[in-house]
């Protein structure tokens, strides 16, 4: 049905703004409530600009230092098996910094700067990749809970109002229910084990239970932003929203490995179908953003280290990309 | 602090997902030349056979439409409905038509 398109546009009201000669920003505004996507090369407001370079550069700073946790145990697996499967998780990592610093760049922001931000300490980056990942257990625990909080929040970003972002979600999201698969198997198998491993399991789980739900950040009452993202539809659902998404799916999967989430509150409510939960510590996921998590300082210098020690590949490329060049013009 | 400003240039990536498919723009990656944006394509967007070619293109070669001349564009062909088959009506014993 090659005409169907052509009577539900949907965008009916833009063409009656622009002809009423209604404000920029009204226009923008319809655009994207009638669902319509926002490109590079579109007039938008300068906040959102603001508020997209923000928010997509944090994610991508977040995937680059999430490759630190996990990178510190590919020397360690267990078996070769885990240890290429760990190698091509954080890959994908690396891989999806790189799809949201080039998104980021789309907004007129160039990927030197967003690096620099980060090295400086003057750039966010998710609190949970601040924790520490002691016991390989650890990397089960991330996969699953960190992973899966992570894909709550990015699935509904594959519909966010910004083209660019939302198909760098697209290719995320596929990769990231691999990662929280293989981790969960991990927690599987430990929680199958030995007496030793079963506790190993269960110590990560109470690691990681209360970091992971700080990953969907303060309650909606305490949220600065959420209110104009959702109208801008950069956010499609609050952050208590979310949560509660993740929670209810969650603790099924540790009741089927016979694991206890560590919250003495949690309870099924049959009436509403959720789980009810405890007070989430706030005072700690302040402390964390405010650099004085376990290991903020750690993370921040692996980067500097890996950014200079880095430094002559860099200038050893561009010097050949050069020579070639050079050598073309003169065979030419 | 980054004395080396990464001034490599952007390179926009189409990929051909399989043969007999059009290449698709994936995404773009900086590089010092083709070959390494080729190289790093193929890292970056192929890590689960993704496809079968890659084309790398300078995205300062790029000429793009501007979204403020859509209408003059795009419009005329708005109101042309009669230039799809399913605009004609055709009586459903009339085959293969």
């Amino acid at each position: 049905m090659y005409t169907q398109g052509l009577d539900s546009l949907g965008k009916d009201c833009l063409r009656d703004e622009a002809q009423d000669g209604a404000g920029v920003e009204t226009r923008f505004q319809c655009r994207v409530d009638a669902e319509d996507k926002i490109e590079p090369k579109d007039w938008m407001p300068e906040a959102y600009r603001r508020t997209l370079i923000r928010q997509i550069s944090q994610h991508a700073h977040s995937e680059i230092v999430g490759m630190l946790p996990e990178g510190n145990w590919i020397t360690r697996a267990p078996s070769l098996l885990r240890k290429t499967i760990l190698i091509a998780k954080v890959q994908d990592e690396g891989g999806h910094g790189a799809y949201l610093y080039s998104a980021a760049e789309t907004l007129g922001v160039s990927r030197a700067e967003l690096v620099d931000q980060l090295l400086e300490g003057k750039a966010k980056y998710s609190s949970i990749f601040n924790y520490p990942t002691p016991t390989w257990a650890d990397v089960g625990a991330i996969g699953w809970l960190v992973d899966g909080a992570a894909i709550m929040n990015q699935i509904p970003l594959c519909r966010c109002s910004y083209g660019p972002y939302a198909r760098a979600m697209v290719r995320i999201c596929k990769e990231e229910s691999f990662h929280q698969r293989q981790g969960y198997e991990i927690m599987m198998r430990l929680a199958a084990g030995t007496e030793r491993q079963r506790a190993m399991a269960q110590a990560a789980l109470d690691r990681w239970w209360w970091p992971s739900l700080m990953m969907f950040g303060p309650s909606d009452a305490e949220s600065k932003h959420s209110a104009q993202s959702m109208r801008w539809k950069i956010k499609r659902f609050s952050n208590d929203e979310l949560r509660q998404k993740f929670i209810d799916s969650t603790v099924p999967q540790a009741d089927f490995i016979g694991l206890k989430v560590p919250d003495p509150a949690l309870r099924w409510d049959e009436a509403a179908g959720h789980y009810r939960f405890g007070e989430i510590d706030w005072r700690e996921f302040e402390q964390v953003l405010a650099g004085n998590g376990p290991c903020n300082r750690e993370r921040l210098e692996a980067r500097r280290r890996a950014h200079d020690e880095g430094r002559w590949v860099r200038a050893a490329a561009s010097a050949w990309a050069e020579k070639q060049r050079a050598k073309s013009t003169q065979a030419a | 602090m980054t004395d080396d400003k990464l001034d490599w240039p952007l390179y926009e990536i189409f990929i051909r997902a399989r043969s007999g498919l059009d290449h698709k723009h994936v995404g773009s990656l900086h590089a010092t030349d083709a070959r390494m944006a080729i190289e790093h394509a193929r890292d970056l967007y192929t890590r689960r056979q993704e496809g079968v070619s890659i084309w790398a293109v300078r995205s300062s070669e790029i000429v793009a439409s501007d979204p403020g001349e859509a209408d003059a564009l795009f419009e005329p062909a708005r109101d042309k409905i009669y230039r799809h088959p399913t605009f004609y009506d055709i009586p459903d014993e009339v085959k293969t038509l």
